[in-house]
């Protein structure tokens, strides 16, 4: 954070909402995202991240609050602002009787980048082999990763992600991120959104949580994890007829669970955690295996939203 | 400026892609041809040339042709990007929105420009080259080409008002062909119904004259039937509009 200071805030949105004429799909919302921080935006279906989205990105007006973004008021910014911004929409569809190279050509053209710079680009999201092939014979993966590719023209100081991993296969979804992550080594600023915590791979500095057009949760990842307090899980594997003497031995650190004659389940808070595993080192050869299986990124996420009052 | 070119340029690259141009330079070549062919015919007894003659029969089908190839290019340019999400991409460009319908604008005019340049442009040629006609005529030939181009424009941007004001692709489509039949069709019948039915007369020939311009076809018929006397011989129609008098620049404003 220290360095994101530095930097100067990248986004900053102080009681921000957004009314259509039947709903209200953002209400106050308070963010600030500083220099070259990862930051995601998690949220159900519907939650308003894509109208967030859009108000940072200028293409529609608050109701009330205000937006800034790169110190300026995106809505009403000059078009220069916006070379400095790339984005990726939610479901982009090319023109798909283009080459990949002529939509990244076109694209760099109306941002003013040289032509030069498509060809490294195409060759870092991995598409330098397809690029001469038509955007219709594309894989779902290749069309999200010519997506980026328009996304990182003119090297921008601030990337827009709009659920950039939905419907990728866990390998792709990695190598995707492993991209956002070397832009963001560069200082570039990224905000992504996304339904799901187990998609965006915790890359990020800090995650927000949306619910009904608030935010409800701005963290760390392990600081969303110590608020949750959920409990981790430890699977003991014990020499068969020692699992009633170990069951009662560890029964006060937490609750205790059998899962067949020879493994334990212990569910115990972070605290205990230490004092858990002295206990089961003394316990000599008896435990043949110990697992930790700390709390699911789901679990965390379906916490902050549960805990949220209800609008 | 340059997003404009851009963008148009894209937009006509497009068309290349989608045989687009292709399809309009065929349909508009095949039936000039064949108009020019059938108008260099009966010259021998008439004395007028085959480029007279098909400019009255061109006219008469480019007013059904051109704002259908017009319209179908047209319907879906911002419909059909909102759709695709490309839209909402482009506004995050250094574009202004004016600037996205402009350079469509122009990309589109660009498409017909070919289309009615080769179709017609080379049928004529053709015609001189191969049947020993006279190029007489061709003033109203070229004058015709140009106000088809007009009349391209406006259901151009009549498709781009109805891609702006519905929300899915499909019911552009619709729109745009019910657009099609009331300025193409139903108008005129209605306009004709009008007369039929005013037995006492009550609309006179200045308000029936200024009610034609209201379509964009009609008017298109007009400055062609009429711009050239030689061309208003062959017509016969001509004597309405030339008694109602309006100024070739006053049609030419209204398209």
């Amino acid at each position: 954070m220290g360095e994101g200071n530095l930097q100067g805030r990248a986004i900053e949105l102080a009681g921000v909402s957004k009314r259509y004429a039947d709903k209200t799909v953002v209400r106050g919302v308070e963010l600030a995202v500083h220099g070259g921080e990862r930051m995601v935006l998690i949220g159900h279906n519907g939650a308003g991240k894509t109208t967030l989205l859009k108000l940072m990105l200028g293409l529609t007006h608050p109701s009330a609050g205000r937006v800034r973004v790169l110190g300026v008021d995106p809505a009403a910014a000059a078009a220069e602002h916006r070379r400095a911004i790339g984005y990726l929409p939610e479901s982009v569809a090319f023109h798909s009787a283009m080459k990949g190279h002529e939509v990244l050509a076109f694209y760099a053209r109306l941002k003013g980048v040289a032509q030069s710079e498509c060809r490294a680009i195409l060759a870092r999201v991995g598409l330098d082999e397809a690029a001469g092939r038509r955007v219709s014979t594309y894989s779902k993966g290749m069309r999200q990763r010519l997506g980026l590719a328009q996304a990182m023209l003119g090297q921008p100081r601030l990337l827009f992600l709009d659920e950039p991993t939905s419907g990728l296969d866990p390998s792709l979804r990695q190598q995707f991120y492993k991209l956002i992550d070397t832009l963001s080594l560069s200082g570039t600023t990224s905000l992504t959104s996304s339904h799901s915590l187990n998609e965006v791979e915790v890359r990020a500095d800090r995650i927000a949580i949306m619910k009904n057009g608030s935010i409800v949760a701005c963290d760390t990842l392990a600081e969303l994890t110590r608020q949750a307090g959920l409990p981790i899980k430890v699977r003991l594997r014990v020499a068969k007829g020692d699992l009633t003497r170990v069951a009662e031995q560890l029964a006060p650190l937490g609750e205790l669970r059998r899962m067949n004659d020879h493994g334990l389940e212990l569910a115990c808070q972070g605290m205990t955690k230490m004092v858990l595993f002295r206990q089961i080192s003394g316990l000599g050869d008896v435990v043949e295996d110990v697992d930790v299986v700390p709390p699911r990124l789901d679990d965390i996420y379906n916490h902050h939203m549960e805990k949220a009052q209800p609008q | 400026m340059r997003a404009i070119v851009i963008l148009a340029a894209n937009e006509f690259l497009d068309g290349l892609r989608n045989r687009w141009v292709a399809a309009a330079i065929t349909l508009l070549g095949a039936t000039a041809l064949v108009l020019l062919l059938v108008g260099s015919a009966p010259t021998g007894s008439t004395r007028v040339s085959a480029l007279n003659v098909s400019v009255v029969s061109l006219t008469s089908l480019s007013v059904y042709l051109l704002p259908l190839i017009a319209l179908l290019l047209s319907f879906d340019a911002l419909v059909g990007e909102f759709e695709r999400g490309t839209m909402l991409l482009l506004l995050t460009y250094p574009v202004a929105r004016w600037q996205v319908v402009a350079g469509k604008f122009f990309g589109h005019l660009m498409i017909l420009l070919t289309a009615v340049i080769i179709g017609y442009g080379g049928a004529a040629l053709i015609t001189i080259v191969f049947t020993e006609n006279s190029i007489l005529g061709w003033q109203a030939y070229l004058s015709m080409m140009a106000s088809s181009l007009l009349l391209g424009a406006v259901f151009i941007a009549l498709g781009y008002l109805v891609s702006v004001l519905v929300r899915e692709r499909s019911t552009a489509a619709g729109a745009a062909i019910v657009l099609w039949l009331i300025f193409v069709v139903l108008y005129d019948l209605a306009l004709l119904g009008l007369l039929l039915a005013d037995h006492e007369q009550r609309i006179g020939q200045a308000l029936f004259s200024t009610l034609m311009l209201f379509s964009p076809s009609d008017t298109y018929r007009l400055l062609n039937l009429t711009a050239f006397d030689t061309v208003g011989q062959v017509a016969g129609v001509a004597a309405v509009a030339a008694r109602a008098g309006f100024g070739i620049p006053l049609l030419l404003g209204l398209l």
